[in-house]
């Protein structure tokens, strides 16, 4: 059971599950860093690009890898339309009443999305979803290990805008000192919807990396979620390294307590985790402050 | 005691529905309504009056349900004492999370998650351990009797759920008026400033969740007894922490009747949608989310919010003198 050939291949697909989870949960923190609250609508938002990236590919014939460069714009539309329009608005400033209108939105999407689909389970069939590289002592799956680069493509896109733009700085600033950004004439109600926006690209990119070996229902995001959260309190709400460190972790454990536990106790591992992270260090491996 | 009148009216008024209304059917929306409407009496006590959101109360419905189904399946307890031993369950497991949380000093978002989590983790369990039947859930045999909590009429259990209900009305009314209600207020407004005037934040918290717990649990309870069959995706389901927590906020979060209030509207909403379009699966909660939405936006404590501004404007507008008194209470 312990032999490395086996121990080797499960943690290497571990942490190639682990970058997809990254990319859930990037935008999830994103928003945590900036807005301070959970987005609740993040496992529906899934849900809703997963079924965008299924009917690109069924109607338009478009593959789900160029997709990406369709669906995040629109996502990115999308999730700035929600914040600036929907959420901002109604919740009134008061954080609680945000969570709860990110939980009523996450409640329509996923139940439009059911009522429009019913519940079946859908997949697409592209010629690469089931193909493997050979690293001679293990077989990788081609679509997880694009996934696995592309984690890194969209960090690295992400650090370059928080770093070098104007709407970066001007996030990063709102994110550390709301009142003063706002004093020094930043609009925060555009600065909470791009983070928002740029949280949901990030969900819109992570459905068109899943899709080419995955499947798609109404409630299929929520599986993703609650790994999310799980990987942005263990990294630190807020903090992108911290979900990209906690998001390979996960999926490690993910995949070794499955080995050694069985399918649906290997998920209790991941809550445990998140429960524990929670009680004893809220503010997570790398979070500054609970 | 004052402020009992209008409970004892409410629930006289409901109480004579039965007398009236014999259709299956409609009997059984109204017992599916008080059901949920005394899970949300039980989210109320920590959410509405204790600012503690939980997202995970399905851990106290589930738990109640659990328990009074598996003492009478497993070990032949009695279902009276299996009711009971599942309502003090609740309380139990509210008494540990509380405890464990408030520790940690958890609150708002991390809060949310942390129950969240705690119901997840109990669904896991009870869909994988033998004692609850596993995947297969837990069915308890068919015994019409009262010794047995089982009833031929539908009638009977509308008025078991309503004495519950009535129960948890008249609880809360006291709550609301005892010092403890008053250190619990004080800690949802602001929980520093509570401290600092000597309030044991942490004590009156977690005893809120023991309450809170409690009062959820028997709505569970009352499930596994109605329905006589309980699984890990019922008992600990999303679906109940969602409805615990829309009922209270859409009737009015920290409200007497809220709870039942948003049970009646949200529910009659469900059930319009469906006699519309016919019964399609997931139209009932488009409707409940697009209206926790609205309520939020637009009357952010609830419709009894809504209807004491309403009749703050219209006094207003007969008074003028009035407007110069300043609007007391959270805004």
């Amino acid at each position: 059971m312990l032999s490395p050939t086996i121990l080797i291949p499960a943690i290497l697909n571990g942490l190639l599950t682990g970058a997809v989870y990254a990319l859930v949960a990037l935008g999830l923190t994103l928003i945590y860093g900036v807005l301070h609250i959970i987005n609740f609508a993040h496992g529906a938002l899934l849900s809703a690009a997963l079924f965008a990236a299924f009917f690109a590919y069924r109607l338009l014939g478009l593959d789900p890898y160029s997709a990406v460069f369709l669906l995040s714009p629109i996502f990115f539309a999308l999730g700035y339309a929600l914040q600036r329009f929907i959420i901002g608005p109604a919740s009134h400033g008061d954080d609680r009443n945000m969570l709860l209108v990110t939980l009523g939105i996450a409640v329509v999407i996923e139940n439009a999305l059911l009522f429009a689909f019913r519940a079946d389970t859908r997949t697409i069939d592209v010629p690469y979803g089931f193909k493997t590289i050979d690293f001679g002592f293990t077989f990788l799956a081609v679509p997880r290990v694009v996934g696995f680069v592309a984690v890194f493509v969209v960090a690295l896109v992400l650090w370059l805008i928080m770093t070098f733009t104007d709407i970066g700085r001007a996030i990063r600033a709102v994110a550390k000192e709301k009142l003063g950004a706002e004093l020094a004439g930043i609009d925060v109600a555009h600065v909470y919807a791009v983070t928002f926006g740029l949280g949901s690209a990030c969900v819109a990119v992570a459905a068109c990396l899943l899709i080419p070996n995955y499947y798609v229902n109404p409630s299929v995001g929520n599986a993703f979620v609650l790994i999310a959260f799980t990987i942005v309190v263990l990294g630190g709400m807020g903090s992108v390294p911290g979900a990209l460190i906690g998001a390979l972790l996960i999926g490690v454990v993910e995949s070794l307590s499955g080995l050694f536990l069985g399918e649906s106790l290997g998920q209790i591992g991941i809550f445990v985790i998140f429960i524990v992270v929670l009680l004893v260090r809220p503010s997570g491996l790398f979070g500054a402050r609970a | 005691m004052r402020g009992l009148g209008p409970i004892a009216i409410a629930v006289a008024v409901l109480a004579a529905v039965p007398l009236v209304v014999h259709s299956n059917a409609t009997l059984n929306f109204l017992i599916v309504t008080l059901m949920i409407a005394l899970a949300g009496q039980g989210w109320n006590i920590l959410g509405g009056y204790g600012g503690q959101y939980s997202f995970g109360h399905a851990a106290f419905f589930g738990t109640g349900a659990y328990v009074t189904a598996v003492l009478q399946v497993r070990y032949g307890v009695n279902a009276w004492l299996g009711f009971g031993a599942g309502i003090a369950a609740g309380a139990a497991l509210g008494s540990v999370i509380g405890a464990l949380t408030f520790r940690s000093g958890l609150r708002g978002s991390y809060f949310a998650l942390v129950t969240l989590a705690f119901a997840e983790v109990l669904r896991i369990i009870a869909s994988v351990a033998p004692i609850t039947g596993a995947g297969v859930g837990t069915l308890i045999k068919l015994d019409l009797g009262a010794q047995a909590f089982q009833f031929q009429s539908r009638a009977v259990f509308y008025w078991a759920v309503l004495a519950l209900v009535a129960g948890s009305l008249v609880a809360t009314r006291l709550i609301e008026r005892s010092r403890f209600g008053a250190w619990l207020i004080a800690v949802r407004e602001n929980e520093d400033a509570a401290k600092a005037l000597g309030v044991d934040a942490r004590s009156v918290k977690t005893a809120a969740m023991v309450i809170s717990g409690a009062i959820t649990a028997a709505a569970g309870c009352f499930y596994a007894q109605y329905f006589l069959f309980v699984d890990s995706g019922i008992a600990y389901g999303t679906w109940i922490s969602i409805e615990a927590l829309l009922t209270p906020i859409i009737g009015g979060v920290g409200t007497v009747f809220g709870p039942l209030l948003g049970a009646l509207v949200v529910k009659s909403l469900g059930e319009g949608a469906k006699l519309v379009t016919g019964d399609v699966p997931g139209l009932d909660l488009i409707v409940y989310g697009a209206v926790l939405v609205l309520v939020i936006w637009f009357t952010p404590r609830g419709l009894i919010g809504g209807f004491m501004q309403a009749r703050k404007w219209l006094t207003r507008r007969a008074t003028p003198t009035a407007s110069s008194i300043p609007e007391a209470g959270r805004g």
